[in-house]
């Protein structure tokens, strides 16, 4: 069999705004076994469609066979497998206010963020960015002592 | 059509979309739906003894007719008893529609009395689910339950409705054409791959038709055999596309897979071009994936673009409808060279007689052989035959002479015990005036046995030819040949008076161990307008052959010697 090496791989699945439309999708994955690493959904603008974004991994077979299933699903409109894309994470990050709060800032400036929230005890920052950096930004950050950091999900559009 | 309950529009979307039979099985969440079936004339219930059963014969219905079929059950255990009927009938693609009642919303959530998740359950056995959520929807998700069941690749769809909706009084307006965005079927196949198709088997040597049950779910057969014909080019059928050909067409060479016929799996093995026609490649057709037509280019016509690429690779991918397609392909074959595939024909010709489908029959003993072989002989063209699962299921496949497509009903794809029986008193009930008899074994039977009394009931004539071993048979045949005879809970030497059951439900029984008893009981039952279990003593140790091991090349066959007689 050709194409079986795993490779990270973004789809974009775009689907009528029913109640159980997630639930088709992530047991889809489920009964075959396939891996979900992230996934967002929103409803796109001025539509009764919402816009899903999957990353996973797999390899081009398994990933022609997934996209074609999703394809299968009744209230599925159009299954985008990326290829040239834009694609953007972003992650929230609590940290203690006796840090270096001007470390931080500059941190998260870094990467294309800033700080959103101060308290009396916390600091809260966000950060929005290829998800590749975003795991050096929260490497980064970790002599901050962060408390706590929240991943959105990878979100992507097409070039 | 003005105001109503949920329970009448239910009634009347039924009769808007022409159907006159629903089997089914009363409840509490779907009694006010059977409220409005006892006041109205537009479709006649039947009630089967069990959901599996109801679903199995609306299941039957519209496998015998090409039309919708329609099963109703109550909430709860009433769906979960249907779960493995909605299975089978997705796994074989059959159009249907099941209706379940579900506990009223204020209590979904509430682990309420006989409140399951239907739609949950269902997911991955249906094409699609529907749980209503208003009155409002109602017409609307009927109407779009139909058309997807009935559309593209074919499958079950469940509606699950709330008990407080079918009792709401709203304005009931079918809708007269449906309008789903994000559902498109492809019928048209892609000219172009069409046109490089057509090249391909005009310069094929050893081109092989691979005939799958999509022709018949798209009532193909026609268009397939004058393809057949035209080309001169030989076919294989699957077990889903028994009756396509004909049984006395010179080009089919039979069934292929596990248990088909020495010259299909060497046509298969040895082919240069496979013209996959309505087929999914499943393993007990293909054996050992790497093995499989290993010298040929793959042209796959499927209207599921899932099933193409999904376990060989494909040269010629065609996602469309094999009628469509073939009405496509047909004039651009005209003056195709049929000489060009007569030495190949040959080969596969020279195949046959060397190793034809056959066992040896004996005077002492009923073979089931024999006896399938005589019910084609006695009733032959007419009949519709529906099976169970196991070996009289494929010695069916392998003996019966099927005619035409629809007359051959079973469980393919899941592989249920328990559907004939059911499924032959859908399709009775569907053409009364066909003869229909469901080959069983004495394991299957006894897993919808309920039915009797339906059968009985409605005046319903099927007739159970039980090939009977006393044993499971074949996991017993696997037990002799892969588990060192160690007979693991297959002997089923402890039976019921089948002769008595049968009449204790209200039909009729014979006692068979002759071959003159054989004749003479299949006559009677015949005549008879009641259902009939005809008891058939069958020598114990007969196994179903050639077999190709479970994983193991196709051209890899355990052919038949005769039995064993391992007693």
């Amino acid at each position: 069999m050709k194409n079986h090496i795993d490779e990270r791989r973004v789809i974009s699945v775009i689907v009528m705004n029913e109640s159980s439309v997630l639930s088709r999708i992530t047991s889809l994955f489920a009964a075959r076994g396939y891996n979900i690493e992230s996934l967002t959904v929103a409803p796109i603008p001025n539509s009764d469609m919402s816009h899903i974004t999957i990353a996973t991994k797999g390899s081009s077979r398994l990933m022609e066979q997934v996209t074609k299933q999703l394809h299968k699903l009744i209230p599925v409109y159009k299954v985008i497998e990326h290829e040239e894309m834009v694609e953007k994470e972003m992650v929230l990050a609590k940290f203690p206010i006796a840090e270096n709060l001007a470390d931080i800032s500059v941190l998260s400036a870094a990467y294309n963020g800033g700080v959103v929230n101060v308290g009396e005890e916390m600091i809260i920052v966000m950060v929005a960015d290829e998800p590749k950096r975003i795991k050096h930004f929260i490497e980064a950050s970790q002599r901050y002592n962060p408390c706590e950091v929240v991943r959105g999900g990878v979100v992507a559009i097409e070039r | 059509m003005g105001q109503m309950s949920g329970a009448q529009m239910i009634c009347e979307a039924l009769i808007a979309e022409g159907v006159t039979t629903v089997f089914g099985y009363p409840g509490g969440a779907i009694m006010h739906v059977y409220d409005e079936i006892y006041k109205q004339n537009g479709f006649e219930h039947i009630l089967n003894r069990h959901e599996q059963a109801a679903v199995h014969a609306a299941d039957g219905y519209a496998r015998a007719t090409g039309e919708v079929g329609v099963a109703m059950v109550t909430s709860g255990p009433g769906f979960t008893n249907a779960v493995t009927g909605i299975a089978t009938a997705y796994t074989d693609s059959t159009p249907m529609v099941v209706i379940s009642g579900q506990v009223p919303r204020s209590l979904i959530g509430t682990d309420g009395f006989q409140e399951i998740d239907a739609v949950g359950i269902s997911r991955p056995c249906t094409k699609h689910n529907f749980l209503v959520h208003s009155l409002k929807e109602l017409p609307r998700v009927l109407k779009e339950a139909f058309y997807i069941a009935r559309s593209g690749r074919p499958g079950p769809v469940l509606v699950d409705i709330p008990k407080d909706i079918t009792v709401d009084i709203g304005e009931f307006n079918y809708p007269d054409s449906v309008d789903i965005p994000t559902y498109k079927p492809t019928y048209k196949g892609n000219k172009r791959q069409i046109e490089k198709a057509v090249e391909a088997i005009k310069s094929a040597k050893k081109p092989l038709l691979y005939l799958g049950g999509g022709i018949v779910l798209s009532n193909a057969s026609e268009l397939v055999r004058e393809f057949a014909n035209k080309t001169q080019i030989p076919a294989v059928e699957t077990l889903m596309a028994r009756g396509v050909m004909g049984a006395d067409n010179p080009l089919l060479l039979g069934m292929l897979g596990m248990h088909g016929n020495y010259a299909s799996n060497m046509a298969m093995s040895e082919t240069d071009l496979v013209i996959s026609l309505g087929a999914r490649f499943d393993d007990r057709v293909t054996g050992k994936l790497s093995e499989f037509a290993k010298y040929a280019d793959i042209i796959h016509v499927d209207i599921d673009a899932a099933n193409i690429g999904k376990l060989v690779d494909v040269d010629y991918p065609i996602v469309g409808d094999v009628t469509e397609v073939l009405k496509a392909m047909l004039p651009q074959l005209n003056g195709v060279d049929t000489a060009r595939y007569k030495s190949w024909r040959d080969v596969l010709n020279h195949y046959n007689e060397l190793h034809p489908q056959s066992y040896i029959d004996s005077d002492e003993v009923i073979k089931p052989q024999w006896a399938i072989e005589r019910i084609g002989e006695l009733v032959g063209k007419d009949a519709i035959i529906t099976s169970d699962v196991g070996q009289h299921q494929m010695w069916a496949a392998q003996h019966y002479p099927f005619d035409r497509p629809r007359q051959w009903i079973n469980s393919g794809g899941l592989g249920t015990m328990g559907f004939g029986f059911p499924a032959a008193i859908g399709a009775k009930r569907a053409c009364p005036d066909k003869i229909v008899i469901n080959i069983t074994g004495d394991g299957s039977i006894l897993m919808n046995m309920q039915e009797l009394v339906t059968a009985s009931e409605y005046k319903i004539p099927v007739i159970n030819v039980i090939l009977n071993n006393h044993f499971l048979g074949m996991v017993r045949q696997w037990q002799t040949f892969f588990y060192e005879k160690r007979y693991s809970e297959t002997d089923l030497s402890f039976q019921p008076n089948f002769k008595a059951l049968a009449q204790s439900c209200g039909g009729i029984g014979y006692d068979v161990s002759t071959k003159e008893e054989f004749d003479e009981a299949l006559k009677d039952a015949i005549k008879q307008d009641r259902v009939c279990f005809m008891n058939v003593q069958t020598n114990r140790f007969e196994d179903v052959l050639p077999m190709v091991p479970s994983g193991g090349a196709l051209f890899n066959m355990m052919l038949p010697e005769t039995t064993k007689g391992d007693e």
